[in-house]
């Protein structure tokens, strides 16, 4: 019965994979910077599986890259992938947004009106 | 230039099933509120450039209904009703918010708070809109999430940066 906008499947897959209590955490831990997993798993407490399955579902929807350097993994933050969401909102914002420019072409007339009938201290 | 803007509408969504909008008018919180509840001034604003409002009735007391009518540029018409559940003057109203384009428009129906509070002649305008669903929610954004939205955006905030 409702109207649904249809997307891509890769952004779905952002959107549930940062629904993910513990994918949030690595992804908090990356926003502040790139890190090796070992750091990672240290910083969650939860065995390497635990944290290589999760950076799997991260990287297989584009929110984390990895590079090799040395024989480390460096895993770092890709935020594109939520865009969408992002301009979802920004469009509702600027309907409201022109709505209420209407709004302030009233508000103006009526403060004008009410000087004009001398309710002012002025 | 008469007309002094005071910033654009910031819209957020604190919970699943709710979407909040802020926005500060040049103008003391009285004026406000009477453009808000007078219905030949709803309809200079309310349908913004998506058409002319051709219906705007409000009966302005606790248990009064509202109902909006706008006719689109395509000539569609579109209509929402409504009925006053709190109201404070110049402050605060309460009121539920039905689409009357999907079915069970009642149970559907949102509820949005409305608050004016004035500082220094400029008043703060907040719409909460709590929705009765997350699904309800959604379409009102017209995003058609299924899952993690919520938390999606709260994520946005900290990950900002690299969107740019």
């Amino acid at each position: 019965m409702m109207i649904r906008m249809a997307r891509a499947a890769t952004t779905a897959d952002a959107f549930n994979a940062v629904a993910e209590p513990r994918r949030r955490q690595i992804l908090d831990a990356l926003a502040g910077g790139e890190r090796p997993v070992n750091d990672l798993v240290a910083r969650l407490g939860l065995a390497q599986p635990q944290v290589s399955k999760h950076l799997r579902v991260l990287r297989e929807v584009g929110l984390v890259e990895v590079r090799e350097e040395g024989r480390q993994r460096m895993y770092r933050l890709n935020g594109q992938p939520l865009k969408p969401i992002h301009d979802w909102v920004k469009d509702y914002e600027r309907s409201w947004s022109q709505r209420f420019d209407r709004l302030d072409v009233v508000l103006e007339e009526l403060k004008e009106k009410e000087d004009g009938e001398g309710g002012s201290d002025e | 230039m008469a007309v002094t803007s005071s910033g654009t509408a910031v819209v957020t969504l604190p919970a699943d099933d709710q979407i909040f909008i802020k926005r500060k008018f040049a103008a003391p919180k009285h004026i406000v509120y009477k453009a808000l509840t007078t219905p030949e001034l709803v309809k200079r604003w309310w349908s913004s450039d998506y058409g002319e409002m051709t219906v705007a009735d409000i009966d302005l007391k606790v248990g009064g209904k509202w109902r909006y009518v706008m006719v689109t540029k395509d000539s569609r018409e579109v209509a929402f009703h409504g009925e006053y559940r709190e109201i404070v003057p110049n402050e605060r109203v309460v009121s539920t918010e039905a689409y009357e384009g999907v079915p069970d428009a009642d149970a559907n129906a949102a509820v949005n708070t409305v608050t004016l509070t004035e500082a220094d002649g400029v008043t703060t305008m907040t719409v909460l809109v709590q929705c009765p669903s997350k699904d309800v929610r959604d379409v009102i954004i017209n995003s058609g999430m299924e899952v993690g939205m919520q938390k999606a955006y709260d994520y946005l905030e900290k990950v900002a940066v690299s969107l740019i």
